[in-house]
């Protein structure tokens, strides 16, 4: 019995092997038809792989970013908790200096590094140049915090903050722009808003860091800058770094009790700041382009429909075209399971090929596109999976009824078949 | 008296066309022994399709009962018939015989495939087959590389394969010229000597001497028989 089985299974993998280059042979038999059959399932295979192959590609750079100014990163910003990116909030006065120093003051374990930053954009001149540059009041901690090195020089200090020193460390582009390529401006004055400062630090090159870029920067104590640049009290935001990324939430609750606190605020829900952490931002992207990348996909999964629609259109031509060829079968011995078997795996040959053939093109325009927009290039095993499986499930569905309908047909009727 | 191989009792067949039943069969009693070459004649809507499709168990009769090798088969579903047709009948057909696409060999071969065989039996026996009908060079051309003849040929070697009871010839010659007619019908005789039992459905004279016996039918009856089996039977 055991052999009797295992014999049977035997035939059933030669037949289905036998099957699928009979399938193919029928298929290459009308390459153009093949092809056109096809194209609904290309295209929809190509633009799922496409779409998931970009948006991983475009989550991996933006969290890349993210991570490079630190995955320990905590920013606190004024104004109330809202839906949305909330920069636009520095508008707000709620947050001051002073509560930059009461965090660091408070000696919260976790803590490691608290600056506050108050920034403007103003014309900075030196050298008979003149240039318009982000200039940002920070701690001396905030080096610390965007690991920011200094090539010649050095960072301000805690007691050139507390002094309100005339004093600034500026990146290398607004050296070149205003100094030259290979100049020491290292204790030459420049002046920001037709006030003098002298330079005491220039930043090594670093390039884009999230949304600022320090080598287009000029980093003046806060101090400094909130007295005698802006004359205000308030600062735009407080950066905050843990220990660890562990550390992070433990840290942002007992921040937002001292702000609490400080602000006189008794319902958390009415707080007047929000604590927003780097790992926040990268969960909030990945659902953004969660739901984006859910929402191509449907749009991709309409055309594998209509593709499956196709193929079920013309596998239903195929089917009344052989009918004869059907009818000889049975009447050589082909069963209904046989005949079945045969236009199923004809169908999902044909959607297989489709799948691997929008595969390959979706591959394809997702490196072209990754690299012409700067973004790693990456295409999971995921996506194969996908592109095979989705394919093999539209063929055997669409293909199921066209399948039966031959399987189903009498020998006589499809001998007698004109 | 060895039992029939092949034995029809009060065969009839209707049809339902539209609202009128056309009765195709009225009444076939026909018994063809082991190793007989029987022809089955008649003009156009005398019912020897119909018969051949009984007989081929392509279709089963409205009544009557049809023993094939003493078994009754005129009651059997649609996949059991195909195991008969499979085991027990060769067809070769007027036209439409072979797969398109597809090679001479795997054509050959694919009763075989249906019965389940391992490939390298299948391969020998349709070697073989085809030495047979002296096509062996041709076993991997393709069908439409073929002449009509050589079509036919062909579709012998395949009918042999399963080495089944009954090879039921339906019109085989009838898109040939006379030359290759008579050359089918030489490998036809030639395999009734080697002991193959034949029923040929024809409706040339010609054709039909190449039986040994010739059963003629008209509006569904059988209206002569020129074998003696018949004449026992009655």
């Amino acid at each position: 019995m055991a052999s009797s089985s295992r014999i049977a299974a035997n035939s059933t993998i030669m037949r289905t092997s036998e099957l699928i280059i009979t399938a193919f042979n029928a298929l290459k038999g009308n390459i153009l038809r093949t092809l056109l059959t096809m194209l609904g399932i290309i295209i929809g295979i190509s633009s799922v792989i496409l779409i998931i192959s970009l948006g991983q590609g475009a989550t991996a750079s933006i969290t890349n970013e993210i991570s490079s100014f630190g995955a320990n990163l905590i920013s606190i910003m004024p104004g109330a908790e809202q839906f949305g990116p909330a920069r636009g909030a520095a508008s707000m006065l709620t947050l001051k200096h002073s509560d930059a120093l009461a965090i660091s003051d408070a000696k919260i374990p976790g803590i490691a590094n608290v600056s506050a930053q108050a920034g403007t954009r103003a014309v900075a001149i030196a050298n008979g140049e003149n240039v318009n540059a982000q200039i940002s009041g920070v701690e001396p901690a905030y080096a610390a915090i965007q690991s920011l090195d200094v090539q010649t020089g050095a960072f301000f200090d805690q007691g050139q903050v507390d002094g309100l020193a005339p004093v600034a460390v500026v990146g290398p582009t607004i050296v070149k722009d205003l100094f030259g390529v290979g100049s020491a401006p290292v204790g030459k004055l420049i002046k920001i808003d037709g006030k003098p400062f002298r330079i005491i630090g220039v930043l090594k090159a670093k390039g884009l860091s999230g949304f600022v870029n320090p080598d287009e920067s000029i980093y003046l104590p806060i101090t400094t800058v909130m007295k005698t640049l802006l004359g205000q009290d308030h600062v735009d935001d407080i950066m905050v770094t843990a220990d660890s990324a562990e550390a992070v939430p433990q840290v942002m609750e007992s921040i937002k009790g001292l702000l609490l606190n400080r602000h006189r605020i008794t319902d958390p829900k009415q707080a007047d700041f929000t604590i927003r952490s780097a790992q926040d931002a990268i969960s909030t992207l990945g659902t953004v382009t969660g739901v984006l990348t859910a929402l191509l996909s449907a749009i991709a999964a309409i055309s594998l429909v209509v593709g499956g629609i196709g193929i079920m259109n013309i596998m239903l031509v195929t089917v009344t075209e052989r009918t004869r060829e059907i009818g000889l079968l049975k009447a050589i011995g082909a069963k209904r399971r046989d005949i079945l078997a045969q236009f199923l795996i004809e169908a999902v040959v044909l959607t297989v090929s489709g799948g691997l053939l929008g595969m390959a093109l979706g591959t394809l325009l997702s490196y072209l596109i990754s690299s012409a927009i700067n973004i790693p290039f990456s295409i999971s095993v995921t996506a194969i999976v996908l592109a095979v499986g989705v394919s093999s499930i539209v063929g055997i569905i669409f293909g199921l009824y066209p399948a039966r309908k031959a399987a189903g047909l009498a020998p006589i009727d499809a001998l007698r078949f004109e | 008296m060895a039992p029939a191989l092949i034995s029809l009792t009060g065969i009839t067949k209707t049809y339902a066309t539209g609202d009128v039943d056309f009765p195709a069969l009225r009444g076939i009693d026909l018994e063809i022994a082991d190793g007989e070459f029987v022809a089955i004649m008649g003009p156009s809507g005398s019912g020897k399709s119909t018969t051949m499709h009984i007989i081929g168990a392509l279709d089963t009769p409205t009544s009557g009962t049809y023993r094939l090798g003493g078994k009754d088969i005129s009651k059997l579903d649609e996949d059991q018939l195909a195991e008969i047709r499979n085991h027990d009948i060769g067809f070769v057909f007027q036209s439409f015989n072979l797969l398109p696409r597809t090679t001479v060999q795997k054509n050959v071969e694919r009763p075989m495939m249906y019965a389940g065989v391992t490939a390298a039996e299948r391969r020998s026996k349709a070697n073989q087959a085809l030495k047979l009908v002296g096509l062996e060079d041709k076993a991997g051309n393709l069908s439409n590389q073929l002449s009509g003849g050589q079509i036919q040929r062909v579709a012998i070697a395949r009918s042999l394969v399963m080495t089944p009871k009954l090879i039921l010839a339906d019109e085989p010659t009838g898109n040939l010229d006379t030359q290759t007619a008579l050359h089918i019908m030489e490998f036809f005789r030639a395999l009734n000597e080697r002991g193959h039992t034949i029923v040929l459905i024809t409706h040339e004279e010609d054709i039909a001497a190449f039986a040994q016996r010739r059963v003629k039918l008209k509006d569904g009856l059988i209206v002569s028989d020129s074998g003696e089996f018949y004449d026992h039977a009655h």
